[in-house]
């Protein structure tokens, strides 16, 4: 298939970007888009220019590197799925596919469609984790967790990482990224003992970095390529209201 | 170096590493702040023995290529982690995890190695639970566990089919603590260039930020390398894009020895290649194989209407079926270990049965969806069964799944003693990275295991008994010290060097090239006229790149075609040295399959009497021939017998 | 407490908290105006709204009801200045309503044209009878007690003009889409959600939007209407 590519191209974080339109020929339908884009960085080696700078990694959807705002949707035209999983059937031969990279305050664009997420990352050393050190762990099935359990747990530690839910949400809120964690570990045991501190540190942290309110629209749900549900936001407002009546 | 010094403790197999522990040096607490150490890898490896040497108090400063520790590519491991835990009472034991691992291995791994790692999983399983890791759990409330090829046991712990994804979040949890704490400075988006060893000992590393472009040196007291293996010199595999094997490989050409390089698992379970554009293969986990059945089609002209697209394989009645591994292996029968299963894909396909475009085979859930409904393989399999969906475009629970062997996991890496260490002192190397545990060729759900045992639980003892009489060694300055300036300056002319070829070649048509000719010489099997004509092909190949290559771009600046052509530089070379490894090694055994050597029905047939060694090689310099080391294999405790799986 | 208020949960579950509030009165009002559908005489919505002119308790909530209104819309304006900081440079095309209904991304515009209804409606009623007074609402007696003839007022405005009744209509709709989308989203936010009762409170959302949006829409349609018939 051949197709119109309208690329952001941006040389660094300071420099101001603009739109490149490229045509790209005989695109198998079977591709994967970020081979569709190897494609593209293949033909202008060859005519002796720059290649599109894109973050990506395992390709097989689980990492969280790659981003990219496809014709106006996360992640492009396919439910519950990453870039690097977005095949090019998806498209038909003869149309021009707008390529963006994440747009959030949040996520610096550092070139062309790359991003800086380390705003997750900080998020996460606020208090994204249970504090035990490596050697003063009990036995494993010392506490049995009911299953319903664990599988919501495991539903919300699902998330990758991928800022999807910020680059969607109309008020670039990451509260299904801060919800995902804050939930799993709130539904576990091993994570009640600092579930104060966690929730009030995370969300502050969240604030502090840039990201928006939630309000509710769901737009993080749907594009959500592990579709983390909004049900552990209703958690995360649990645990933050709970957290702050308690002193 | 002529004699290679494993370190392993004497005494009962079930007793080494509690003496070991009991008699190994320490490092008291207050001289532990004192003492920097360099982890390179953010992968279950690296982040847990930042996490953990960070809990110990040790200053420890962590690097990955990548933007954030979780994209290390652990997080793509599916199907699960190995524990002799024994909560199905099916009569699992440390022993059997042990002896389990040694024969899968095909007997090339170290038994003192192996028996402690089987001895730690359980730890592993008991340390995840507690950083809140949600692996599968029955009605009860207690952990489930699920079987993996070459086990009679259900001994793998998994959290759906994102197994390796919770695992290593637990680990970046724990790490993100200990980067909160202060006593983990991470880097991200920073690439190991070089190591510096001063007075023959390792002491930091060369690195280039891939935003800024600048190159830096650090300082530590020891370096540990957790970068994962080498499997993209293939350039399709199952492997993140950006994984490579040049942290390796550099420390490799400054004295540390590479083992089994030419040792590769071929994992029988993936998404079969689409086309020329194809740029990364597809897992599907291992753990199909317990309910999904493996079969080609018993009639040519069956298996050759499929692939015209004329016949369709739910037409297919059972008796014109070839479940070809039940057939074999009746005692295993699908879970037969990942070599066996991809060898034996291979020679139904090499045979004229394959389908699709000839290189693949069905996995069939039909029979499983009979069995058991289809509720319950959807709880079972459904990410895995979307993912094929997405991918391939048809849906699974009605049509068989369509899988070909691709490379997936390198056993050989740098070769380490007991305590972890190269033959270079100060430097450690763990996971994939090392060549330590899996012999030739390893068990599903073992990578996670051996990760994570040597990152939580062996590293972080064992570095305190080299660290211990480092405590008097001062933190040095690295803008000061000559060796570390020269190795700055070697990387920035190296640099300089790979942007002033000004080609006409892209990297990628290169490393395709390379994958081309690995795959066809040094892939599943092998000749040593193959393998001849493989390292001639490989040397062709350098001397194109380094006269031929284009990189487009600046120095100063994000540049993945720079990172891509300086991985793809080291590659060429592992290719060869994988070539002249597995030239040397004149038997079949693991992953390691040389035509000339089989029994007449096919198997792998090993020389125990000759080829009982550890292969690692050491660099003599630039177009010589690196030299071949051999450390002697012991079985003291477990008889060396042929693999059967019958 | 302060630390939670600055917070953007905490200035969400103020937002959440004063539209519950507001919701309360919406069906008080709704009930109180209903009255004007059932009598044709007047009488019953004299009486209703003579009883909450002098209520005590409903003396003391007004001021409260000023203060909910004013924190609504006070923490809508701070919340939404504050995203248009979130996303600096914005995206050349963007396809949101394949994620999300137009309504919840529209909850401030919706407030906007609710609050814009709100002054005129306070204009036409409220004001007078609170305040400056109207030749129509000279007093009647029923049953002996002395008030205001409300119905006078409100049912000439809506037959002496038709682009009133047409104001009052577009007002309801705003109002009803705004309720559409804040119902589940006022108890999402309070964390009083999960994945039953999101379907259920979607549910009660969608019923009471209907109804409110319907019923103040019907009023002034049915005052109006049945002067033609």
């Amino acid at each position: 298939m051949d197709l119109t590519l309208k690329v952001w191209r941006q040389e660094n974080s300071k420099a101001k970007g603009n739109f490149e339109s490229y045509q790209i020929k005989n695109i198998s339908p079977d591709s994967s888009f970020l081979e569709m884009i190897d494609a593209l960085s293949e033909q202008l080696i060859n005519e002796g220019k720059e290649p599109v700078a894109f973050d990506h990694d395992c390709r097989e959807g689980i990492c969280g590197m790659c981003s990219l705002f496809i014709n106006g949707r996360a992640h492009g035209p396919d439910e519950e799925i990453t870039t690097c999983q977005l095949h090019m059937r998806k498209f038909k031969d003869g149309d021009t596919i707008v390529i963006e990279p994440w747009r959030a305050a949040g996520f610096p664009v550092i070139k062309d469609l790359m991003v800086e997420r380390d705003a997750f990352d900080k998020i996460l050393q606020a208090g994204g984790f249970i504090s035990v050190n490596t050697g003063s762990a009990q036995e494993a099935n010392a506490i049995p967790i009911p299953q319903h359990k664990a599988e919501e747990s495991m539903d919300g530690a699902s998330c990758i990482g991928c800022g999807a839910c910020v680059a969607t949400c109309k008020n670039s809120s990451a509260m299904l990224f801060v919800a995902s964690k804050v939930s799993q570990l709130a539904l576990l045991p091993q994570g009640k003992p600092e579930a104060v501190r966690r929730a009030k540190a995370m969300v502050a942290k969240m604030d502090e970095l840039g990201f928006g309110h939630c309000t509710n629209t769901g737009a993080c749900e749907v594009e959500c390529p592990k579709g983390v549900s909004l049900d552990h936001i209703a958690r995360l407002n649990r645990e933050f209201l709970a957290a702050n009546l308690k002193f | 170096m002529s004699q290679l010094n494993s370190k392993v403790p004497s005494g009962p197999l079930a007793e080494k590493w509690e003496k070991y522990k009991a008699n190994q040096n320490l490092v008291n607490p207050a001289n532990k702040r004192k003492l920097d150490i360099i982890v390179v890898g953010t992968g279950l490896g690296g982040a847990a023995a930042a996490a953990s040497m960070g809990e110990l108090g040790f200053k420890v400063k962590n690097f990955c290529y990548s933007d954030s520790p979780r994209r290390a590519h652990s997080i793509a491991a599916q199907g699960g982690i190995n524990a002799a835990k024994n909560y199905q009472n099916d009569g699992d034991s440390v022993y059997r995890l042990f002896y389990d691992t040694i024969k899968g291995g095909d007997y090339r791994a170290r038994e003192a190695n192996v028996y402690r790692l089987a001895e730690v999983s359980n730890d592993i399983i008991d340390q995840c639970v507690a950083q809140g890791v949600p692996f599968a759990r029955d009605y009860g409330g207690y952990l489930d566990n699920r079987s993996f090829g070459g086990a009679l046991v259900s001994r793998t712990f998994y959290a759906r089919g994102q197994t390796g994804q919770q695992l290593l979040l637990g680990a970046y949890g724990v790490l993100n603590r200990q980067i909160a704490a202060g006593n983990v400075e991470l880097y991200t988006r920073t690439e190991m260039m070089d190591l510096v060893v001063v007075d023959g000992r390792a002491r930091g590393i060369v690195v280039r930020n891939m935003i800024s472009g600048e190159i830096s040196t650090h300082f530590a007291h020891a370096v540990v390398l957790a970068t994962g293996g080498y499997g993209n010199v293939f350039f399709l595999s199952t492997m993140a894009m950006g994984s490579n094997g040049s942290a390796a490989w550099q420390v490799y050409k400054k004295g540390a020895l590479f083992a089994n390089p030419a040792f590769v698992q071929i994992h029988p379970t993936c998404i079969p290649v689409h086309g020329e554009a194809q740029s990364k293969l597809t897992l599907m986990s291992e753990s199909l194989r317990n309910d999904g059945r493996i079969w080609v089609p018993k009639e040519l002209e069956d298996a050759e209407k499929i692939r015209k697209g004329e016949l369709q394989p739910t037409d297919l009645p059972a008796e014109k079926r070839d479940y070809y591994l039940e057939r074999r292996y009746p005692a295993f029968g699908n879970l037969v270990p990942r070599d066996v299963a991809s060898r034996a894909a291979k020679e139904r396909c090499d045979a004229g049965f394959g389908i699709g475009t000839g290189h693949a085979v069905y996995l069939d859930f039909k029979d499983a969806i009979e069995r058991l409904g289809k509720d319950l393989i959807e709880a079972r399999y459904g990410n895995l069964f979307q993912m094929y969906e997405k991918i391939v475009d048809t849906d699974p629970y009605t049509t068989p799944m369509m899988i070909y062997p691709a490379i997936h996991y390198t056993m050989g890496g740098l070769w380490v003693d007991y305590e972890l260490q190269t033959t270079i002192p100060g430097l450690f190397s763990i996971g994939e990275a090392n060549f330590s545990d899996h012999g030739a060729n390893r068990l599903g759900a073992s990578a996670l295991m051996q990760g994570l045992a040597d990152g939580y639980f062996v590293l972080p003892f064992t570095i305190n008994n080299y660290l211990a009489d480092q405590i008097g060694v001062a933190r040095m300055n690295p803008e000061e010290t000559p060796e570390f300036i020269e190795a700055r300056e070697k990387t920035l002319a190296y640099i300089d060097k790979l942007m002033k070829i000004q080609g006409d070649r892209s990297v990628d048509s290169i490393h395709k090239e390379l994958g081309k000719i690995m795959w066809e010489h040094v892939g599943m099997g092998r000749t040593k006229e193959g393998l001849e004509k493989g390292i001639v092909k490989i040397q062709a190949l350098r001397e194109e790149f380094w006269k031929n290559l284009r990189i487009p771009g600046k120095t100063d600046t994000i540049n993945p075609e720079l990172e891509k052509a300086n991985r793809l530089a080291d590659f060429i070379d592992i290719g060869e040295l994988m070539a002249m490894d597995a030239l040397q090694r004149n038997e079949s055994c693991g992953g390691h399959f040389r035509e000339e050597y089989k029994t007449p029905e096919g198997e792998a047939l090993r020389d125990d009497k000759n080829f009982k060694f550890v292969g690692a090689w050491e660099y003599m310099g630039e177009k010589k021939t690196p030299k071949l080391h051999k450390e002697a294999l012991q079985f003291e405790f477990v008889e060396v017998k042929t693999r059967d799986y019958k | 407490m302060a630390q939670f208020l600055s917070s953007s949960i905490g200035k969400k579950f103020l937002m959440s908290l004063s539209g519950l509030f507001l919701l309360v009165f919406m069906l008080v009002h709704l009930t109180v105006n209903s009255m004007i559908l059932f009598d044709s005489s007047g009488e019953l919505f004299n009486r209703a709204a003579h009883f909450m002119a002098s209520n005590p308790i409903i003396r003391i909530v007004e001021p409260v009801l000023a203060i909910g209104f004013i924190l609504h819309i006070l923490y809508a304006v701070i919340l939404t200045i504050h995203s248009l900081y979130t996303r600096p440079v914005g995206y050349k095309k963007q396809k949101l309503g394949h994620s999300s209904t137009w309504s919840s991304r529209n909850m401030f515009i919706l407030g906007l044209a609710i609050l814009t209804f709100l002054v005129i409606h306070i204009a036409n009623f409220f004001w007078k009878i609170k305040f400056t007074g109207h030749d129509l609402l000279a007093d009647v007696t029923i049953h002996g007690v002395h008030m205001e003839n409300s119905y006078a007022l409100v049912t000439t405005f809506f037959i002496d003009w038709w682009w009133i009744v047409g104001v009052y209509v577009i007002g309801s709709i705003a109002l009803g889409l705004h309720l559409y989308h804040s119902i589940w989203s006022a108890f999402q936010t309070l964390g009083w959600s999960n994945g039953i009762w999101r379907r259920r409170l979607n549910l009660v959302g969608l019923l009471a939007s209907l109804v409110i949006a319907g019923g103040f829409a019907l009023i002034p349609l049915w005052v109006k209407i049945s002067t033609l018939l």
